[in-house]
């Protein structure tokens, strides 16, 4: 994955100042900087979610285009701030829900369920649900739909130790089948140890990159 | 792994939006409650004018179902954050099938307000008696399915916009014109027994028109919301 001189502008307020950032395959990458830096917005550019004003975008080998972005986008997850979940449904109907649209079984739900710790609470709906679990619910999707690149905002954000080292396996899990994942966090200690590279993000420029 | 079929996903969408109303009941416990109230306000307001009641009965359905029916579709299309939204970008959803599902979705809900506030209306203001109740069941059907296509249609277009709730409304007055005049005129043609072929074009046109201008404009309006 790289970017190029991406810019983003909402309207006239730049967020985004001539990006350059490339995470090969099999690695992870750290994106740290303050609240307002375009972290976020960012995350969007990668996930094919928000078209940059300015520069390139390739994921996967390809040019991101509207054509290209339609076709590769069922290879990316993204773990945002909100979760991505129907309040008034239970955590099974979720990922079921999830499951289906992307062409799997049933009988995958509750393994996926399981593997996250939820088989005992998979029939506890979504708002009536601890932010932890709710978080276990999007990281069983991950582990479900296998995605080529993994972008994860905050991810350990308000996670007990379980559940952060349940967020190291998803990462693990994805690089080791050759993906790529881009952390956004503030919590620094805890990516340091998952990621290849870390850049930090000031008012919308890269001011440093470093890999180990 | 590949998804499933275009109408697969409809399926799948129509079929989480059910559940949602399962267990929120918006349609049943609040959108037709204050549908009946709506309709048992009116007769009390005019008074004992008996004929007058009966002549605006039918009328006053149709008002109703359309303001209150257009509740049933925007509470459908609340319950997506841009979260859920995102995640089905990414999943590849379909947006046509993402919006022919939330149709058909709001279509069965709107056929049960309908088929609960109909009786209702008959009993409240005792309208004169029509023969052709297949076809007053068609333009019931056809008014459900082009409301459902207004609200959900009127829905994208909102969507992410912080003005949503002000805007959708004022989006769906004039889309909805066109759908109460011909269910309205198909009645009194029935009561009138003349030709109710034009009113009835007249709802079929709009129908189609609809349906093609949703499932041709979702992806944009999709992108758009983002």
């Amino acid at each position: 994955m790289q970017l190029h001189g991406v810019a983003v502008r909402y309207g006239r307020v730049p967020v985004l100042k001539g990006v350059e950032l490339a995470v090969p395959s099999g690695e992870a990458a750290g994106i740290v900087g303050p609240n307002g830096s375009g972290k976020s917005t960012l995350l969007r550019v990668l996930a094919t979610l928000l078209r940059p004003t300015e520069g390139s975008v390739a994921v996967f080998g390809t040019e991101m285009g509207e054509a290209t972005a339609f076709a590769i986008r069922r290879r990316i997850a993204l773990i945002g701030h909100q979760p991505a979940l129907y309040p008034q449904l239970t955590l099974r109907e979720n990922l079921a829900f999830v499951a289906r649209l992307s062409g799997h079984t049933d009988e995958r739900v509750d393994e996926m369920l399981d593997v996250v710790g939820l088989g005992g609470a998979k029939h506890r709906r979504a708002e009536q649900s601890s932010h932890g679990m709710q978080r276990r619910v999007e990281f069983a999707r991950v582990i479900l739909t296998r995605p080529d690149l993994l972008l994860l905002d905050e991810a350990h954000a308000g996670l007990d130790r379980e559940a952060g080292q349940l967020v190291d396996a998803v990462v693990e899990n994805v690089r080791s089948r050759g993906g790529a994942a881009v952390f956004v966090s503030h919590e620094l200690d805890r990516m340091l140890p998952l990621v290849q590279s870390t850049y930090e993000l000031t008012g919308g420029i890269v001011i440093a990159g470093s890999s180990s | 792994m590949s998804g499933p079929s275009f109408w697969g996903q409809a399926y799948e969408i129509g079929l989480k939006d059910l559940r949602v109303e399962g267990r929120t009941g918006e349609v049943l416990n609040i959108t037709i409650p204050f549908g009946a109230v709506a309709l048992l306000l009116i007769p009390l307001a005019i008074g004992t004018d008996r004929p007058l009641i009966a002549s605006i009965g039918p009328g006053m359905f149709w008002v109703v179902t359309l303001l209150f029916g257009m509740l049933v579709t925007f509470r459908q299309s609340a319950t997506e954050s841009s979260a859920n939204r995102e995640m089905m970008v990414l999943l590849g959803v379909d947006p046509a099938a993402q919006f022919a599902g939330r149709v058909v979705a709001s279509v069965l809900l709107l056929l049960v307000f309908e088929g609960v506030l109909a009786p209702a209306t008959i009993i409240l203001y005792n309208p004169d008696p029509v023969e052709g109740w297949a076809i007053l069941i068609l333009v019931l059907l056809l008014m459900a399915v082009g409301l459902a296509l207004i609200g959900t249609l009127a829905s994208g277009i909102t969507a992410g916009l912080r003005s949503r709730n002000t805007l959708a409304p004022l989006l769906v007055a004039p889309l909805a014109l066109p759908l109460l005049v011909g269910a309205s005129q198909t009645y009194e043609a029935l009561a009138q027994k003349s030709s109710i072929l034009t009113p009835i074009l007249l709802l079929l046109a709009v129908v189609l028109g609809l349906a093609v201008v949703g499932v041709l404009t979702a992806r944009f309006l999709e992108e758009a919301s983002r």
